[in-house]
């Protein structure tokens, strides 16, 4: 009994804060996507059955938000790990003194709050006079009106490049120097020592940036909402957990469905657990749980 | 087959920031030699190998590759093999990859590939082995991928950094004699990089020692053991190391303290005397000693002692064993078994 009892006692605060902050989201908002409460059912909510998921599929925008959502990952994605490879590999190439700065500047708009980063780039965008982009090109537009899938992308990028090149820039210190040294005497140019001994090296911590980043993408809303609201126009960025928060908390019409919304959670949390899976299965995840290094008695 | 070229250095230096890690340095390597760069860490022989690799630019000086100066060059242009102490392997490639790698950059076609691969690792016996990743082999026979794929390309310099620290002590013995074997039979001019005295003694045909980024000695290996230049090489070369003693020589003899020894023929003025372990003897009429340490070798046996305040390493032959703190007497050998060094650790006297 002792045998079971000490390591379950060692888990117990982290697995009570996943109880408490993961698992029982999750089932709170699968039980509620099977009600109908919204602001008018507020006192006296019923159960619907899949009445939600029902009017979810009969959705006419649903088609043009589940394609925007794709859009939105997959761009955005290819953004953060194509930059964050480049900005690790040009500040590990250039001596450290210029790299660490540079690298320190790239992270902060990843400190700075969200609304403070997003009201810089709308002023950025602005119309002239006031908007650096539009002095610059002299066409004087807003810019996020006339490109926000652009715009979204690269302020979304711009912060999440900087993971990606966290974790790319150690993987490549880690990387022994003498194996830089040995590609030099065995004859490779700069370029052919990263694509034939860098990029094979990297091979894992690139899918692990890919992997986390589809994850937290798939439900980050913060800067569309923030920047554009899902608009301009007729849901032109308005991706899935966007929708999913404009149904249940800030409905146009006054009347907020927690139901409908926390279907279309549900659906995010189903499609999330589903590409965690896959990722996993890539990531041959029993490969990587090693030994304990701590005997507990 | 010599394809060895000589290799020199001119008036070579390497500074990073304020440290001066190699200091003027000159050398010759003849054409199919093989050098050894012995001294301990921090003394300036792999930042001298780095260079010569062109990994490194040196501050000043200038390297030859026979006539031809390289020091501008980037590696891939000076015709040198490599073997690194971590061995240095691609992870990710098969070890026939990481033989073929020199190959593949020169864009050698495939066939001339394979068969040049086969052939260099057949000659180091891991022909057989040849799909399997680094991880997945032995560390000696890393090492022999290593070695392949330094000698894969044919260079006409083949640079040891170090190449057998990281092997077993029973295959570093055998690694020693292959590479020497290898070397001599494809006259590869080689430089090896070691810390270790025994390996340099073995394996090179003459041995540049190094201390503080300055060349003490460069000469053969009998040589520098039987008349070492200075202190410095004294003391590093030979396993257990030169007895130092400082003191005075007066003409006649050397005095040190209580000790006084006579020397027919010695120099006179402050400095050291210099005597080897095993030219030191136990025996009836010797200078009083006190044994502090007796460590068996097995072959040998090293004793310590202590004669008038002055420690001195005894190697006696198995048979002698005396007891830790008896009394012996130690004597001392002929003149010219001693090894006169003045006052600023120059060797004094015949050279």
């Amino acid at each position: 009994m002792r045998r079971y009892l000490t390591p379950f006692l060692f888990l117990s605060p982290a697995t009570l804060l996943i109880l408490l902050f993961f698992f029982t989201p999750v089932v709170a908002t699968i039980l509620l996507s099977f009600t109908d409460l919204s602001t008018t059912t507020f006192k006296n909510p019923s159960w619907v059955g899949l009445k939600n998921y029902q009017d979810l599929l009969a959705d006419p925008f649903l088609k043009k938000i589940f394609l925007n959502t794709v859009k939105y990952v997959a761009l955005t994605l290819a953004f953060n790990v194509g930059m964050g490879l480049l900005l690790a590999l040009l500040t590990s190439l250039v001596p450290e003194r210029y790299g660490d700065p540079f690298r320190a500047l790239w992270l902060l708009p990843r400190i700075l709050p969200p609304v403070v980063y997003v009201f810089i780039w709308q002023g950025l965008l602005a119309e002239a006079p006031m908007g650096l982009v539009s002095d610059i090109l002299g066409v004087s537009k807003n810019w996020l009106v006339a490109a926000p899938w652009t715009v979204v992308i690269l302020a979304n990028g711009f912060v999440g490049a900087s993971f990606g090149m966290l974790i790319f820039t150690s993987a490549i210190r880690s990387i022994s120097r003498e194996l830089f040294y040995a590609a030099a005497v065995d004859g490779a140019t700069t370029w052919q020592t990263i694509r034939r001994v860098v990029l094979p090296m990297l091979a894992w911590p690139i899918l692990f940036v890919t992997a986390y980043q589809t994850l937290s993408l798939l439900t980050s809303f913060e800067y569309i909402l923030l920047l554009t609201d899902g608009g301009p126009g007729f849901y032109t960025t308005e991706v899935w957990s966007l929708r999913a928060y404009h149904l249940a908390l800030s409905n146009y019409f006054g009347n907020v469905e927690f139901g409908l919304g926390a279907a279309m959670a549900a659906v995010l949390v189903v499609i999330g657990v589903v590409v965690s899976l896959f990722y996993l299965k890539i990531f041959n995840f029993k490969a990587l749980v090693t030994e304990p290094k701590i005997e507990i008695y | 087959m010599k394809r060895g070229i000589p290799v020199r250095l001119e008036g070579l230096s390497k500074r990073f920031g304020k440290v001066e890690a190699v200091k003027r340095l000159d050398l010759e390597i003849g054409a199919g030699e093989l050098v050894a760069f012995l001294g301990p860490s921090g003394c300036g022989k792999t930042t001298t190998l780095l260079m010569i690799a062109g990994i490194y630019r040196p501050t000043t000086g200038a390297v030859y590759f026979g006539d031809r100066r390289v020091d501008h060059l980037h590696p891939r242009d000076r015709d040198v093999g490599m073997v690194f102490q971590s061995y240095a392997l691609y992870p990710h490639l098969t070890l026939f990859e990481n033989i073929a790698f020199p190959l593949r950059l020169k864009r050698v076609p495939d066939a001339e590939v394979k068969e040049r691969v086969q052939k260099t690792a057949d000659l180091l016996g891991i022909g057989h082995i040849l799909e399997r990743k680094p991880a997945q082999v032995s560390g000696g026979q890393q090492q022999r991928a290593a070695l392949a794929r330094a000698l894969v390309k044919e260079p006409q310099v083949l640079l040891l950094d170090e190449p057998l620290s990281n092997l077993d002590a029973q295959i570093r013995l055998s690694a020693r004699a292959e590479i020497r074997r290898l070397q001599r039979d494809l006259g590869v001019t080689a430089i090896l990089v070691t810390h270790d005295q025994a390996e340099a003694l073995a394996m090179a045909d003459r041995v540049a020692v190094f201390s503080m980024g300055e060349l003490q000695q460069y000469d053969t290996p009998e040589v520098l053991y039987h008349r070492p230049k200075n202190t410095f090489v004294a003391g590093f070369v030979g396993s257990p190391p030169m007895n130092l003693i400082e003191g005075t020589f007066t003409g006649d003899g050397f005095r040190a303290g209580e000790l006084r020894i006579p020397i027919p023929g010695a120099p006179t003025g402050k400095g050291w005397l210099g005597v080897r372990p095993e030219h030191l003897a136990l025996g009836e009429g010797g200078h009083p000693a006190r044994v502090l340490v007796v460590e068996p070798l097995g072959r040998e046996v090293l004793v310590v002692a202590e004669v008038a305040g002055v420690r001195l390493q005894v190697l006696l032959p198995e048979g002698e064993r005396p007891e830790m703190g008896s009394e012996v007497g130690i004597v001392f050998p002929e003149p010219k078994e001693l090894h006169f060094f003045d006052e600023t650790g120059r060797r004094i006297g015949p050279e």
